[in-house]
């Protein structure tokens, strides 16, 4: 219990990316979306490094790096879009910017 | 042992402030629990010995990503709680602990396999930033060039989206409402919130 | 073999086939232009001149094999695109594209006022292309192609006039062209099955198809095997042969256009069934199989006098001819049975030409009575056609088999058989048969040539023939006449061809020849005094109707064809219809059914799940997410093994420990 293994970097990014599961599932505010899928980003992230250290394999942490410029390049460009969708609906929240009806 | 203990403090620590960022109603509340929770994991990103990673993690999350929601904040009204209607949220609890449990009894069965083999190991006797920047720059150069084409392009991208018109206001010029065609009940709706 | 053989053979094969495609794709939706029937008759023409040229090179130099292509190679199955012109392909070339030719000839002038006068070419020149195929193919494989080619035009041909509608005969219940074709060629299909039988027989022991390697084989086969092959072989040919009890499309099959019935009768088609026993002369002729042989020859005089008992009282002019057709299929059978293959194949060959003739003069009486087919409504037409009437009356003789005719020398080799063999059952009802044979074709000559003219009062104004239609005809005549007299060159000429075919008459028999001979044409020329009496007599002597005859029992019997299309009707398509149509609801609960459930069942899901695409981007969020669990489950439970199962038991243990 005492001596930390893959597996338990493993569990933890499960639990932080189920919290950022349920974020994404019950949030209504784009911003708080973009943070929750931040959270799930993070948490894979961890994942990748235990198991890049598990192996002694670098390519985990390769994968990592990339996930962050990703996550960086999303977060301009979304960032870009909510402002674009305030200045239009004057809200971010999904039930009320939504156009389209079902 | 001391790894033990950290793992465990910073495990605690960065799950409560995650939920404080997927929980709380307040954006300034979320988005400081998030830069807080970013920064327990580059602790983890220590302790596994990447420690170029957890650098990284400390200067682009924390400092880059985390510094451009701020700043994003500005255009938004942060000081209000953000109200959001939750249809059925029973349900999204029980998705989001079914999820949390399969993961964790999948990864709690012990790990089949340990005949993989590394396919870039890691180099004896150099510090880690190095050995990263030797794998980086030689098998993932592509996709290294590739991810700072990506970055440009973001940059670009958001500099375009956000920068039209920043020089008018949004409340106070009508030249501006025509030319950014608002319609008339938007600015109601805009209105009534403030 | 030089090469201008070899080209000639495919110019005999592919003349009616590139005739048939040139009124069909070039002309197939122009309006009617002689064109399409001047090019095929030449286009036939010249099959027959490469057919004749053969001939003459097969008697002289010897047979010819070609091998055009390979067709099937699948595995151990080879069939080539192979042709083989030997004494009896050869015979049965020149006889098809002779009757050709002149059919032909003849449906330029017959169709010359319907409107689907190309497509009638079409179809003419295709079925002669099937039937070259049939007696042309050096293997079983290509005999049923041309085989099924057969089927398939003289469906097409006998409905040629399908949009005419049922109409009731005075002899028959009700029947249309497309009824007719459709008889002919389900029935074909039941006899088919029997050749097929008979052809997967032949490859499953022999493991080869082409008729040298068969036949070569054939005597170390069990003998159960051969004689299965020998029956599935000749239920095959009683189908298309029209042989009892698979006879009763022959004479529905009247219904299409006479220079069909012409091309059917003599050359094309049911001659295919009496072909396939004479080229499988080698598998007849061994001892195993002797009792097929008989049993060939038994049918072969039953339908003999049969279908000659039906002619006696037939009305229609048509199908008098048709029955005569199939008794005289029957004669051919009863030789071939016997295992005298040369005179069964030099009658079919004399009959070919007889029959032709006889069907075109009843074309011609038709045209002139407007389509009129009934007896009683003719009468005394010779002074109107005389040409027509001297070609049917030369036909007729040479049917009846007078002396120095050519069906005299023919038939009368096929009885002096029956008697040569000792089967004086068969050779008595033969010599009946030939007696009345000559009865029904006077009595229909005198029917519709002589007597009063009954046509009179009911306003028909008979004319003769186009004139070049009329000289088109006359080599049959010619033939009919004359064709007996080289019966002497032709046993020599095929007498080349094996041992098995041959055939000669035992000295016994060649002494009493003179007798017997005169014995059937004593017969015949009473029975044809008989019709006359009865028939071709004027004024005071003219023919009445005789109802209290036509009330008895046996008029009725031969009216009603013995009843078999009556029990047929009762027997089998009746029944038929009646589990077609449960067998239809079934269909409609169990195959359409599911089917319409399925279709419900996918509208039902769409309209439930239609409530998904709400337009709100959080509520397709969740969605999503649920998607992603789903997923995840899926991911995590197609790790379980039971192997993973144990290490994690394993590993429990150990921790406990």
């Amino acid at each position: 219990m005492l001596e930390i293994g893959v597996n338990h970097y493993l569990i933890l990014s499960g639990l932080l990316f189920s919290i950022g599961f349920m974020g994404v599932l019950r949030r209504k505010n784009l911003l708080m979306l973009f943070f929750a899928t931040e959270v799930m980003l993070n948490a894979v992230n961890i994942a990748f490094a235990a198991i890049g250290n598990y192996y002694g394999d670098l390519s985990g942490q390769m994968f990592a790096f990339f996930v962050i410029a990703v996550a960086a390049s999303e977060v301009a460009v979304g960032l870009g879009l909510l402002i674009l969708l305030y200045k239009k609906y004057g809200s971010l929240d999904l039930d009320v910017i939504s156009s389209m009806k079902g | 042992m001391y790894e033990s203990i950290a793992f465990y403090v910073f495990a605690i620590s960065t799950t409560i402030l995650f939920l404080i960022t997927v929980m709380s109603k307040n954006v300034l509340y979320a988005m400081t629990a998030l830069a807080a929770g970013m920064v327990m994991i580059s602790g983890f990103f220590f302790l596994l010995g990447a420690d170029f990673l957890g650098v990284v993690q400390l200067v682009v999350y924390v400092g880059a990503v985390m510094a451009l929601y701020a700043f994003g904040m500005m255009f938004f009204d942060a000081t209000k709680d953000i109200k959001e209607k939750h249809q059925n949220p029973a349900l999204v609890f029980l998705l989001g602990g079914l999820m949390a449990l399969v993961f964790v009894v999948m990864f709690s069965a012990p790990i089949i396999g340990d005949n993989i083999k590394a396919f870039y190991p890691v180099i004896e006797g150099v510090g880690n930033a190095q050995a990263v920047g030797m794998v980086l720059f030689t098998k993932y150069l592509v996709p290294f060039e590739v991810a700072g084409l990506l970055l440009l392009v973001a940059m670009i991208a958001g500099i375009i989206l956000a920068g039209k018109k920043m020089d008018y206001s949004l409340t106070e010029s009508e030249a501006a409402d025509e030319e950014m065609k608002i319609e008339p009940n938007s600015i109601e709706i805009q209105k009534g919130d403030a | 073999m030089d090469m201008n053989m070899e080209s000639l053979v495919y110019i005999a094969l592919f003349a009616p086939f590139v005739g048939s495609m040139f009124a069909g794709l070039l002309f197939g939706n122009a309006p009617r232009t002689h064109l399409t029937g001047i090019v095929a008759s030449i286009l036939i023409f010249v099959a027959f001149l490469a057919s004749a040229t053969l001939a003459y090179h097969v008697a002289t130099v010897g047979p010819v094999h070609v091998k055009m292509m390979d067709w099937i190679t699948i595995g151990d199955l080879s069939i080539p695109f192979g042709f083989l012109v030997d004494q009896i392909s050869v015979t049965m070339m020149v006889v098809v594209t002779l009757v050709s030719t002149i059919v032909h000839i003849y449906a330029t002038g017959y169709m010359d006022h319907d409107k689907s006068y190309n497509r009638f070419f079409s179809y003419l020149s295709a079925f002669v292309f099937a039937m070259m195929i049939l007696v042309m193919s050096d293997n079983f494989a290509g005999l049923f192609i041309g085989w099924e080619g057969v089927g398939v035009c003289s469906w097409l041909l006998v409905g040629f006039w399908y949009h005419k509608k049922d109409r009731p005969f005075e002899e028959n219940p009700s029947i249309s062209p497309s009824w007719a074709a459709n008889e002919a060629f389900i029935m074909n299909r039941v006899a088919d099955l029997g050749m097929l039988v008979g052809i997967f027989l032949i490859y499953w022991n022999i493991g080869s198809l082409q008729y040298d390697v068969v036949f070569e084989a054939m005597p170390n086969l069990a003998d159960g095997i051969l004689v299965s092959i020998a029956i599935a072989l000749f239920i095959g040919a009683m189908g298309k042969s029209a042989q009892f009890p698979l006879h009763t499309w022959l004479t529905d099959a009247m219904e299409g256009p006479t220079p069909v019935s012409a091309l059917i009768h003599a050359a094309t088609m049911v001659t295919a069934g009496v072909f396939l026993v004479i080229r499988s002369n080698p598998l007849y002729s061994l001892d195993a199989v002797s009792g097929v042989s008989m049993f060939i020859a038994i049918l072969g005089t039953f339908v003999a006098f049969y279908a000659a008992s039906m002619a006696l009282i037939a009305r229609d002019i048509k199908r008098i001819v048709a029955l005569s057709t199939l008794s005289q299929l029957g004669y051919m059978f009863a030789a071939a049975g016997l295992g005298a293959y040369w005179i069964a194949l030099f009658h079919l060959a004399a009959h070919a030409f007889f029959k032709a003739l006889l069907f075109l003069g009843a074309g011609n009486v038709m045209h002139a009575m407007d389509d009129e087919l009934d007896i009683f409504k003719m009468g005394g037409l010779k002074t109107a056609m005389k040409a027509s009437y001297w070609y049917m009356g030369i036909a007729s003789f040479a049917l009846a088999g007078l002396p120095f005719m050519a069906g005299f020398y023919s038939k009368d080799a096929i009885i002096e058989t029956a008697f040569n063999e000792g089967t004086f059952i068969i050779w008595g009802m033969l010599v009946i048969t030939a007696g009345m044979t000559a009865f029904y074709s006077f009595r229909q000559v005198f029917f519709s040539f002589h007597g009063e003219k009954r046509y009179e009062p009911l306003g028909f104004h008979p004319h003769d023939m186009y004139k070049y239609v009329l000289i088109a005809m006359a080599p049959l005549a010619i033939l009919a006449v004359s064709f007996g007299w080289l019966m002497g060159y032709y046993k020599e000429f095929i007498y080349g061809l094996n041992e098995s075919v041959q055939y000669e008459m035992s000295d016994h028999t060649h002494h009493l020849a003179i007798y017997l001979a005169a014995l059937v044409v004593v017969i015949a020329i009473g029975a044809i005094f008989l019709a006359w009496k009865k028939y071709g007599g004027e004024g005071d002597k003219a023919w009445k109707r005789d109802e209290a005859f036509e009330q008895s029992f046996i008029y009725k019997l031969l009216e009603n064809q013995y009843y078999v299309p009556k029990f047929y009707d009762e027997f089998i398509v009746k029944p038929y219809t009646i589990t077609s149509a449960k067998f239809w609801e079934i269909d409609k609960a169990m195959v359409d059914g599911s089917v319409d459930k399925i279709g419900r069942a996918c509208l039902k899901i769409g309209d439930t799940t239609r409530g998904m695409q709400n337009g709100n981007l959080s509520s397709y969020l969740n969605w999503m997410g649920l998607g992603a669990l789903i997923l995840v489950l899926v991911a995590a439970f197609s790790t379980i093994t039971t192997e993973s199962i144990v290490e994690c038991l394993r590993a429990v243990a150990g921790k406990g420990e």
